[in-house]
């Protein structure tokens, strides 16, 4: 019996991902769990296992494919004992996509077999843009209304009714489509042509590049940030760390100031629970959460990442360490599944290793806060015994203003300075 | 400006079916208005001397001329008896009561009115000159224009003499002129005129143009002239008055090009040459409110001025110059000064023409198809094929539809023919809903009714109309 095998959901608003290459060739054996093809999405790099056993008897897609949640992947020869998983995960995953819109696939699957999905519906004909401005827009008044009450430009929908009329649901589609894609074109000021003063190149987005694009320039033109900027005295924090660090190594980690400031984030995030938090404003709602996750914003040379530490408050500074480097090392060589990088409450941004002192971090959206880490450097201070040298690190912290207030930021950044300054009771062990 | 927590001060100047409606909807919406016109009861140029007074009339005349086809049926009057006083006084009574209706409505509301004409001192301030002369001052947070327009002259017609009639003047009827020469071949002269056809005036009507109706799709206007060249003494196309004079018992009327039939004596001259917005003493120059070369109020969608205090609706603010398009534009800016996101963007604003038959079109028109050189097909279906104009003696109509041949929907409609001003409607509806051709074929129309030749037309454009047999074009 052959099976399709399809791509898999693969997190909340992940409807497709470009194939960066494909693993096996038709006539090759793969087991159950085995890799088949290796994906881009927009949040990571992400190897698709097979969960059947099985020969495969054709492959659909060819690296360089854009390929949409649902859609074959290959058509396996299944042997018997992997059907009945076969089965079940069948029914988790959504059935086929339309291959329709802007989707290339190398060719037309020939045959569908079990389960068949639905034939290719065409898009429908778009209106040339000349006759389309002559003529009335093809939605009722009260779909053009609820556009204009949303704020879409109807003009700008397309319709997916009977001969591309455009109902509500096509409204709510496109508006849905332009909260993630930033600013159109048209909001877009021209560009001079750079050629004029001088060479230029043109290098395409990377895929990760375009989400990060578009995640930052919502959550900045959305979010009223306010941030603060502080310095915390981590003197005894760094002796700490150079006591521990050894502990770390043993265990495969490495002690660094951002493991033990995720530590301190997540106390900090018990003490201020709006600051653990999102912001519903369709419903206006505020989500109080009621676990610990931080995110760890991480440089690769493919873009920014931000990996999650899951429930930060049940971990001490030595597993959180361990767990920091492997995620790093993930991070790194583009390997970090997608539920490690989903669910985080707040972010911990260190640009410390590259000199920077006070920055003004943008919020990693739907978070209401992030904490931006700079250099620690050698300052003079004065103490009970006069100038002392101690150790500063500059702290700023961006939060949403819808939900946070000034003073409520000041006190969270505060509690934070003085968790690092006094760090006797933080768990390293145990 | 009012604090927060007040209610919003609104000014509506003039109570036409642009001004009455935005007041009383703002009314409604809870804020503070102030309504201004210089008549007693709101109804403007509407019902006091347009729509209302013009329907009235030629509902009479429609009797007269029902009375008169009655032979056809095989039933015979004696001609008619026109007492003139109690047709006046008829007429006189409808416009009474629904403006004095419009009264009641606005009291009810607790709509203040200020009788006068308003002037704007600034962007927020109005003065406003009594029947008395004596002068208010009116402070508003927003103020919505809505002057309307007059009838519009040329100077070869300017004549000061009781003779030459404007609309207004027309439609008092004060009496029955012999013969009477309606300058302007457009709705209100052929409305107008054949009212005065009807009550015995011997008429002629003289259109600068090569058609009556200019912007009217042929086929449709073909139908209505046909019947016009009966009803009507003579109708001269691409002809311009050049001068009038009064002479004796009548007025003495110079015609270019001057033929044999043409020229002549008149025992009246009705101007009916196009209509212009009251734009004008307003002291719209102390606000920064714009009005165009042609004395439009300019505004945006919302119709909104240059002054961001200041609306601007109905004729005043633009063609096309109709009671109902005034009333959309009302919700509009009164739902703008609301706050809500409105806009004017209808899809399809009908025109009807009221004569003997009428014409009514919505939407997109074949003239307007060939002009801006959108692609259409139309599928026309003429109502000798149809049972209920039969029964009514009268085949003569025709309805028709603009279609987008590739989507299939419906662009405009175009009917001419008796009711074609009530069978509109259901165009608009179809139009501004995105309705395709297919669905109005597959909706049921009743048995034995006019309606039936939309869903015939319909029938046409997939080659299929049970009663007649028409290859679909294009
Ligand atoms: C003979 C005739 C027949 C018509 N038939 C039809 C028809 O069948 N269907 C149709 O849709 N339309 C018809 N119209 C057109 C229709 O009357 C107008 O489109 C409509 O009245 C416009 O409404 P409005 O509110 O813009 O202004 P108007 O109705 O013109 O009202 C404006 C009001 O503002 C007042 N005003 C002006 N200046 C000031 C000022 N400074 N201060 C205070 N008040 C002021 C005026 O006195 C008037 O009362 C007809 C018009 C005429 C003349």
């Amino acid at each position: 019996m052959t099976t399709d095998i399809k791509l898999p959901e693969l997190g909340e608003n992940i409807e497709e991902a470009d194939v960066l290459s494909v693993l096996v060739s038709e006539g090759d054996q793969v087991f159950k769990d085995d890799p088949i093809i290796e994906i881009e999405t927009e949040k990571a790099t992400i190897e698709v296992p097979s969960f059947l056993e099985g020969t495969v008897s054709r492959v659909a897609v060819s690296a360089g494919d854009t390929v949409e949640v649902g859609q074959v992947i290959l058509t396996l020869d299944a042997s018997e004992d992997g059907e009945p998983q076969a089965s079940t995960r069948e029914e988790e995953s959504r059935p086929a996509e339309p291959a329709g819109r802007g989707v290339t696939t190398a060719e037309p699957p020939p045959e569908v077999t079990a389960p068949a999905s639905s034939p290719p519906i065409a898009p429908p004909p778009h209106i040339p843009a000349s006759e389309e401005g002559a003529l009335p827009v093809f939605a009722s008044p009260s779909t053009r209304t609820f556009a204009r009450e949303i704020g879409v430009d109807v003009r700008q929908v397309r319709g997916s009714g009977p001969g591309g009329r455009i109902s509500d649901e096509d409204v709510k589609l496109h508006s849905r489509t332009l909260a993630f894609a930033g600013p159109t074109a048209e909001t877009v000021r021209p560009l001079p042509d750079f050629s004029e003063f001088g060479p230029i190149e043109r290098i395409p987005m990377s895929r990760v590049r375009r989400t990060i694009a578009e995640h930052v320039g919502q959550a900045a033109s959305t979010i009223p940030h306010v941030t603060l900027f502080e310095s915390a005295d981590v003197t005894e924090v760094e002796e700490m760390r150079s006591r521990n660090k050894s502990k770390s190594e043993a265990a495969g980690g490495k002690l660094t100031i951002t493991a033990i400031v995720i530590k301190v984030v997540a106390g900090a995030l018990e003490a201020f629970p709006m600051v653990n938090a999102s912001l519903d404003a369709k419903r206006r709602e505020i989500v109080l959460k009621r676990y610990f996750h931080v995110g760890v914003a991480a440089d690769t040379d493919r873009g920014l990442v931000v990996p999650v530490i899951r429930d930060v408050d049940r971990k001490n500074i030595i597993d959180i360490s361990v767990e920091l480097t492997k995620l790093a090392a993930k991070a790194r060589s583009g390997k970090l599944s997608l539920g490690e990088l989903q669910g985080g409450n707040i972010a911990v941004t260190n640009l410390g290793g590259l000199g920077t002192g006070h920055f003004t971090p943008i919020i990693n959206a739907p978070d209401v806060a992030i904490l931006g880490v700079g250099r620690a450097e050698l300052r003079p201070v004065y103490g009970e015994s006069g100038l002392e040298p101690r150790l500063i690190a500059p702290l700023s912290l961006s939060f949403d203003h819808r939900v946070i207030d000034g003073a409520d930021g000041a006190r969270f950044l505060h509690w934070i300075v003085d968790a690092l300054g006094k760090p006797q009771p933080l768990a390293f062990e145990g | 400006m009012s604090q927060a927590g007040e209610k919003l001060r609104i000014a509506v100047i003039g109570a036409g079916p642009g001004g009455y409606p935005a007041a009383f909807h703002a009314a409604d919406l809870g804020m503070d208005v102030t309504l201004i016109d210089p008549e007693p009861n709101p109804g403007g140029v509407c019902l006091y001397r347009g729509c209302i007074p013009s329907k009235a009339l030629l509902h009479a005349a429609g009797v007269i001329r029902e009375s008169e086809r009655a032979a056809e049926l095989g039933i015979r009057f004696p001609p008619p008896e026109v007492d003139l006083e109690g047709l006046r006084g008829w007429k006189d009574k409808t416009v009474r009561q629904l403006t004095g209706g419009l009264g009641m409505l606005r009291d009810r509301r607790k709509v203040d009115y200020v009788q006068g004409w308003a002037r704007f001192l600034d962007a927020h301030a109005l003065e406003v000159t009594g029947p008395g002369g004596d002068e208010v001052r009116v402070e508003f947070d927003y103020a919505i224009v809505a002057t309307g327009s007059r009838p519009a002259t040329v100077p070869a017609l300017d004549l000061d003499s009781p003779r030459v009639m404007d609309s207004t003047e027309a439609l008092a009827l004060n009496d029955v002129p012999t013969s009477l020469l309606v300058v302007g071949g457009g709705y209100i002269g052929l409305e107008l005129g054949t009212v005065y056809a009807a009550l015995g005036t011997s008429v002629t009507v003289v259109e600068m143009t090569s058609g009556l109706l200019p912007g009217v799709d042929r086929d449709l206007v073909d139908v209505l002239q046909r019947r016009l060249e009966g009803d009507l003494d003579r109708i001269l196309l691409d002809t311009k008055v050049v001068d009038i004079a009064e002479s004796g018992a009548g007025l003495r009327v110079e015609l270019s090009p001057q033929s044999d039939e043409s020229g002549g004596e008149y025992e009246k001259v009705l101007v009916s040459v196009g209509r212009r917005p009251n734009s004008e003493n307003l002291g719209l120059e102390s606000t920064d409110a714009e009005v165009s070369d042609q004395g439009f109020i300019l505004t945006d969608s919302q119709r909104r001025t240059g002054e961001p205090s200041i609306f601007a609706i109905g004729d005043v603010a633009g063609e096309p110059m109709l009671a109902h398009k005034a009333t959309g534009e009302a919700r509009v800016a009164v739902d703008a000064i609301a706050g809500h996101p409105s806009a004017f963007d209808p899809s399809a604003v009908p025109a009807v023409v009221f004569t003997d038959p009428e014409i009514a079109w919505c939407g997109l028109t074949e003239t307007e198809a060939d002009k801006a050189n959108v692609r259409v097909e139309v599928a026309t279906y003429p109502w000798v094929a149809s049972g209920r104009a039969a029964t009514l003696s009268r085949r003569d109509g025709l309805t028709k539809l603009i279609v987008q041949p590739r989507t299939e929907r419906i662009l405009g409609m175009g009917i001419v023919g008796p009711g074609a001003g009530e069978l509109i409607a259901e165009g608009v509806l179809a139009v501004e809903m995105g309705a395709r051709v297919k669905d109005l074929e597959l909706t049921i129309h009743p048995h034995p009714t006019l309606s039936e030749s939309l869903m015939e037309s319909a029938g046409v454009f997939f080659g299929v109309s049970p009663h007649y047999i028409a290859r679909r074009r294009g």
